[in-house]
């Protein structure tokens, strides 16, 4: 359109379109300030990193540039296996992860077990990770759960037999409490992915051509599903690689994986060992990088590889195994997952329970009554916090969204992919230098910092979620609308935003769950005066009682779950006779 | 790129300002030169635009409704009833569209659906519950307003969008492969529903379509648009 | 759209505000009715550690306490490691935050206080000037004034005594091991049935210094720091030991609890039979929050187990100095040592010196039961004084090079 006659027509516009024209203004500006909101304390975090690393950091007379902190780290007994752990870890959890959501899906889309995945994918993604690797710790240990049904009368253990199943030397254990949560984060995204690309009929057609359902799947579906859930994939493989919670729990100690390491020396009474850490920072970053570098090698290679096998022509006819390994391991990971998490809430209301007794000895609500008054507060400032903070990622990822679909690709859109970093830079990389930042302009501690340090965390998870149902939306609906009269506002509050509905509101979920989630933004950047569940739970569990951890676990679900289950039953309930809603895009 | 000569339209109406009109279109991407156009559709006709995929029966489609993907380079004038819509955004030109899914809007009503294309200026609650039932009746879906469009058969999907369309009272009715999805009883049956009540409410018709069948059923001037250069 | 851009301008700064970040000006602690004036209404962020309910709940009764008496509020500021305050002040100082800090008062002891000196970043001196200062009993208690032989300089104001008590489960075995060579016997005698936490974490050092406490030749060089006293020499037969218990560890040391809670947690599994804990009433206390059999029973060296005392401090940037000083001497009353001593509250033991209180108050601690896993006084035997700081860096590194690192 000519900018001329726009502006010889503004004269005669009803108000309303007027107003609707000034409000691009505003819209432009959407993706420019989310990136600012998002990059800025990224930025200063990662800054306030480097600099230690290379030996500034003034209050502890820090004050030249060396590399004494590299030296410090590399002289470190034991860093080559640490750093060994945490590739590792990264590779296997991110690798088998992978390859049991494409399988499981393979085997289940278009059975009746595609539909039984779907429904424990909510609870599933509630647990957190920590409250996850403490009840898969308790089943698995030598003295854990399965041990002790099966103890003395079946294995003959009087008492727990002497061998590593936690703590494993080669991080097994930590891999195997990743992979039960990753999975059903891969799950929910490539289930999202697969409503856009038509993966029923593609499925169909496979058939058709004499495939097996999870080979043709794995040769017609999965090479246009994973392009889709790529970065959510490497969010996995740097959350994997550089996990603390889980690994506290489940990794080897002698040495532990890398990020272990660096929070130990973040936390070390000697306080020079902050440069040593800060130069470990920024090495589990450049490790982070390196690996999502070489995964995308192997993308390349494994798609010119699996080119060949998809031409090939096998048409894999006999998968009955394959598709009943897949229901094995979907039903390992979800019983390990909710196994556990009933061990737990069996400990919250346990008396005396030692081994070998399969059940506690008596039962007592006194944990939960001893907890209960200190309940309330934690609660509340969880959920403020974690609806401003999801409210806001979901405000600004619309305006993004919205911005692109208004005004087409722009520069500051097509860099909206930077949104992504804080999902795969490592977060005590740049948590602490954050922390200092904030410190220094003086408005860490307050409300607004706690939002916005989750909100870091929260819009790359919300953007993640709403992008691609928001994108591959039918633009004729708008179109239709635009050229029924209305304008581009009321498209998106009348058309686009009821019909995303389910979509917006699983983002908002997510979002939700992930602030819920948050430890370590909301302690250092709150300086410990918003006291979350999960903050209180984390200290609790330092104590280690299995009671108190249990009531917190279970809290910690219980307000993410209250998000899942809002999210599925609020339009379930707006358009309960609306047949056309109820499948997701 | 090389663009054959359209057939011009032979009728010209009497009025010359009436209708719909493309006025020396000229559409290119990445410089090459997609295609080039002036015509004129009158009150109560329809013109139909065929030629093969990528011809730029599309972009014309969207040239009028004021939807221009930016990539394309576009020079031209749309005049509706004399006045010139160029510069309007799409709101603002009482130009409707069908295509060849009914995208009635699944969180909606019927009835939902049609009062979203009521004109606002019918403020009066009762008065556009009136409206919209008549226009129902006239469909044949008299008591249907309330139903949820997910359980309406494809015919009568197929009707409530073209009611929702009229009802915003259009200047213009734009037609993109509107039938193609309908088999063939039915197909015949609401392209002549369509056709009439266009006639009867003298609008304009631009219509896109594959389809023989639908041109000369139609009736009116049939614009063949070139294919692309890189089909030769 | 602009008016609401103009509330939300309005009200940005708002929601940035920091709660009660008006400098006052520094109390001084020797004047304490102006300290007790300028607490008034002041909040005092304690940030302590927060892994045990029934600690937490205490804390939660000072503070009520200390707000009903003298108008302070304080906040539990609920930590999984110490050391995280610690980074907290020192992340302010290099923001150049020098006032307001966050931080109004920490638990602690050992490595960390020594660290804070060090590097300025506490307040003081102030402790003396307390008015219950006069209870603390500063003759048999020497560690209230020297925290892992640094000393305190009024500092930090002591609030617990802890000592190394070792626990046992009288179901499963009698006749504990009463030294380190009859604990390497024992073990030799039941191989993975004994544990202690990897080092660096306190308990697990302890371990270490209390083993080289016990095997060193004259355990008075252990005062002065490790270079000085030739640590090679004098370590040797620790590190011999520890390399003989190592394959009759739990998991055959190629695995280490983290921590005294996950000790008590394995012992509570039966997969070991003897743990310990700084807590002399810790089995007391698990047993009545069921986390132990009732079976359970104490038990410590005959030489003597190492004692020590931990402290509150307030950082050099507090907030509310006045108030944290206010808190700091209530937690010193000996109401409120003895309602810390009650194992139906805590089971800390006191600092104080109970020949040194009224009749009332000593009635206070007389009264107590102290539980069947407990320890009496007497029985808790001989505290052994802990070694220089430097012997447990240097005894951390080496452990750390020789076990920590894998092969």
């Amino acid at each position: 359109m000519a900018p001329a006659s726009e502006e010889a027509y503004s004269a005669r516009r009803p108000l309303s379109l007027r107003l609707a024209l000034r409000h691009p203004r505003i819209l432009r500006h959407v993706p420019a300030i989310t990136l600012l909101v998002m990059l800025g304390p990224t930025a200063a975090g990662v800054v306030g990193t480097l600099l230690p690393a290379f030996g500034y950091l003034p209050a502890l007379g820090g004050y030249a540039v060396s590399l004494e902190p590299w030296r410090a780290l590399f002289a470190t007994p034991g860093l080559g296996s640490s750093v060994r752990l945490s590739v590792s870890a990264g590779f296997v959890t991110t690798f088998l992860s992978l390859a049991l959501v494409a399988l499981i899906v393979a085997a289940s889309q278009g059975t009746r077990m595609f539909a039984l995945v779907q429904r424990a994918l909510s609870p599933l993604l509630s647990v957190p990770h920590a409250a996850a690797a403490f009840g898969l710790a308790f089943l698995i240990a030598p003295s854990g759960w399965i041990a002790r049904a099966l103890s003395p009368w079946a294995t003959g253990w009087e008492t727990p037999p002497d061998v590593v199943i936690l703590n494993d030397p080669a991080g097994l254990a930590m891999m195997a409490g990743l992979i039960v949560k990753e999975v059903p984060f891969l799950l929910l995204m490539t289930m999202a992915a697969l409503g856009q690309i038509d993966a029923r009929r593609s499925r169909q057609v496979a058939l058709s051509l004499g495939y097996g359902p999870v080979v043709g799947w794995l040769k017609g579906v999965f090479p246009r599903v994973y392009p889709q859930i790529r970065l959510p994939v490497y969010a996995v493989l740097a959350y994997s690689m550089s996990v603390v919670d889980v690994a506290i729990i489940l990794a080897p100690t002698t040495p532990p994986p890398l990020a272990v390491l660096l929070v130990r020396w973040l936390n070390d009474p000697d306080l020079a060992l902050r440069f040593q850490a800060s130069a470990g920072a920024v090495l589990q970053l450049l490790l982070v990088a390196g690996a999502i570098g070489i995964w995308r090698l192997g993308e390349i290679v494994v798609a010119r590889l699996g080119r060949r096998w998809i031409e090939g022509g096998s048409r894999g006819r006999r998968d009955r195994a394959a598709r009943g390994l897949a229901g094995l391991l979907a039903g390992a990971c979800f019983l390990s997952v909710a196994l556990g998490l009933v061990g737990l809430v069996v400990w919250s209301f346990a008396g005396l329970w030692s081994y070998p007794d399969t059940l506690p000895d008596n039962w007592t609500l006194r944990t939960w009554m001893r907890q209960a008054d200190s309940l309330l507060a934690p609660v509340i400032t969880t959920v403020t916090v974690g609806v401003a903070a999801t409210g806001i990622a979901l405000l600004l990822g619309l305006g993004c969204l919205e911005n692109e679909v208004r005004f087409g690709q722009r520069p500051t859109t097509k860099s909206l992919w930077l949104l992504y970093l804080p999902l795969i830079t490592p977060q005590i990389g740049f948590l602490f230098g954050l922390q200092t930042f904030l410190t220094a302009i003086d408005v860490d501690r307050s409300w607004g910092a706690v939002v916005l340090a989750h909100l870091v965390f929260v819009l790359p998870y919300v953007f993640l979620a709403l992008a691609d149902p928001y994108r591959t939306w039918d633009r004729r609906y708008a179109i239709t609308a635009q050229c029924l009269g209305a304008g581009p506002d009321r498209v998106f509050w009348t058309v686009r935003l009821p019909m995303l509905l389910i979509p917006v509101l699983t983002a908002a979920a997510i979002g939700f769950a992930v602030s819920v989630g948050q430890y370590l933004p909301t302690l250092l950047i709150g300086a410990g005066r918003f006291a979350t569940v999960t903050t209180e739970a984390v200290a609790l569990a330092s104590g280690g009682d299995r009671r108190v951890i249990g009531v917190y676990a279970l809290l910690q679900m219980a307000l993410p779950f209250l998000g899942f289950a809002l999210a599925v039953g609020l339009p379930a309930l707006l358009f309960r006779r609306r047949k056309g809603m109820t499948h997701a895009p | 790129m090389t663009t054959r000569p359209a057939t011009a339209p032979r009728d010209i109406a009497p009025d010359p300002g009436a209708g719909l009109a493309v006025e020396n279109l000229r559409i290119a991407l990445h410089g090459r030169e997609l295609l080039r156009l002036t015509t004129r559709v009158t009150p109560g006709t329809v013109v139909t635009v065929m030629g093969p995929s990528g011809s730029g029966k599309s972009t014309l489609l969207a040239f009028v409704m004021g939807l221009t993907d930016p990539a394309f380079s576009v020079q031209g004038r749309v005049l509706l009833d004399g006045r010139n819509i160029t510069g309007l955004p799409p709101q603002a030109r009482r130009v409707g569209i069908l295509f060849q899914d009914d995208l009635l809007f699944p969180h909606l009503s019927v009835g939902g659906n049609l009062a979203f294309a009521l004109p606002r200026a019918i403020a009066d609650r009762r008065e556009r519950r009136t409206r919209i039932e008549e226009a129902l009746s006239l469909a044949d879906l008299a008591g249907f307003a309330d139903r949820d469009p997910a359980t309406l058969s494809g015919g009568q999907r197929a009707r409530v969008a073209l009611v929702r369309v009229l009802l915003s009272e259009p200047l213009a009715l734009l037609l993109d492969e509107p039938f193609s999805k309908l088999d063939a009883g039915l197909r015949r049956q609401f392209r002549e529903f369509v056709f009439a009540r266009a006639r009867d409410q003298g609008l304009p018709v631009l219509m896109v379509t594959h389809d023989r069948e639908d041109a000369e059923a139609a009736g009116g001037p049939i614009i063949t648009l070139g294919a692309p250069a890189d089909w030769e | 759209m602009p008016r609401l851009a103009r509330v939300f301008a309005a009200l940005l700064p708002l929601l940035f505000t920091v709660t009660s970040t008006l400098r006052a000006s520094e109390p001084d602690p020797r004047d304490w009715n102006a300290v007790l004036e300028a607490a008034r209404s002041q909040t005092v962020y304690w940030h302590a550690w927060g892994g045990e309910p029934r600690i937490n709940d205490y804390i939660a009764w000072a503070g009520r306490e200390v707000e009903r008496r003298y108008g302070v509020t304080v906040e539990h500021v609920k930590l999984s490691d110490t050391a995280e305050a610690v980074s907290r002040v020192l992340g302010e100082k290099a923001a150049g935050r020098h006032h307001g800090g966050s931080v109004d008062m920490i638990w602690i002891n050992g490595e960390n206080f020594a660290a804070m000196k060090r590097n300025g970043l506490l307040f003081g001196p102030w402790v003396e000037s307390l008015p219950n200062w006069r209870y603390v009993d500063v003759t048999d208690k020497p560690t209230v004034l020297s925290d892992f032989t640094v000393p305190t300089d009024g500092l930090e104001a002591p609030w617990g005594m802890a000592q190394i008590v070792f626990f046992y489960d009288t179901a499963r075995m009698t006749d504990p091991p009463r030294s380190m060579r009859a604990l390497l016997e024992w073990a030799r005698a039941n191989p993975g049935r004994f544990a202690y936490p990897q080092p660096p974490d306190f308990h697990g050092s302890t371990f270490l210094k209390q083993a080289l406490n016990e095997l060193v030749e004259d355990p008075a060089i252990l005062a002065n720091p490790a270079e000085e006293a030739g640590f090679d020499r004098a370590t040797a037969p620790l590190w011999t030991f520890i390399e003989e218990l190592k394959p009759l560890l739990w998991r055959g040391g190629r695995v280490y609890p983290q921590n005294s809670a996950k000790l008590r947690t394995l012992l509570a599994d039966g997969e070991i039979d003897i743990a310990f804990s700084f807590n002399p009433s810790e089995a007391s206390n698990a047993i009545a929050n069921f986390e132990l059999p009732e079976t359970v029973r104490s038990f410590v060296f005959e030489g003597g187990t190492i004692g020590n005392t931990n402290f509150v401090a307030i950082p050099y940037n507090a907030s509310a100095k006045a108030g944290a000083m206010v808190l700091a001497d209530f937690l010193l009353s000996p109401e409120a040592q003895a309602r810390k001593q009650d194992p139906e509250v805590w089971g800390g033991f006191t600092v104080l010196d109970l020949d040194a209180l009224g009749a009332e108050d000593r009635a206070r601690f007389d009264a107590l039961d102290l539980g069947v896993a407990t320890l009496s006084p007497d029985e808790l035997g001989p505290m052994l004084p802990e070694p220089h700081p430097s012997w447990m860096t240097r005894i951390e590194e080496t452990w750390q090079a020789r076990y920590g690192a894998g092969q």
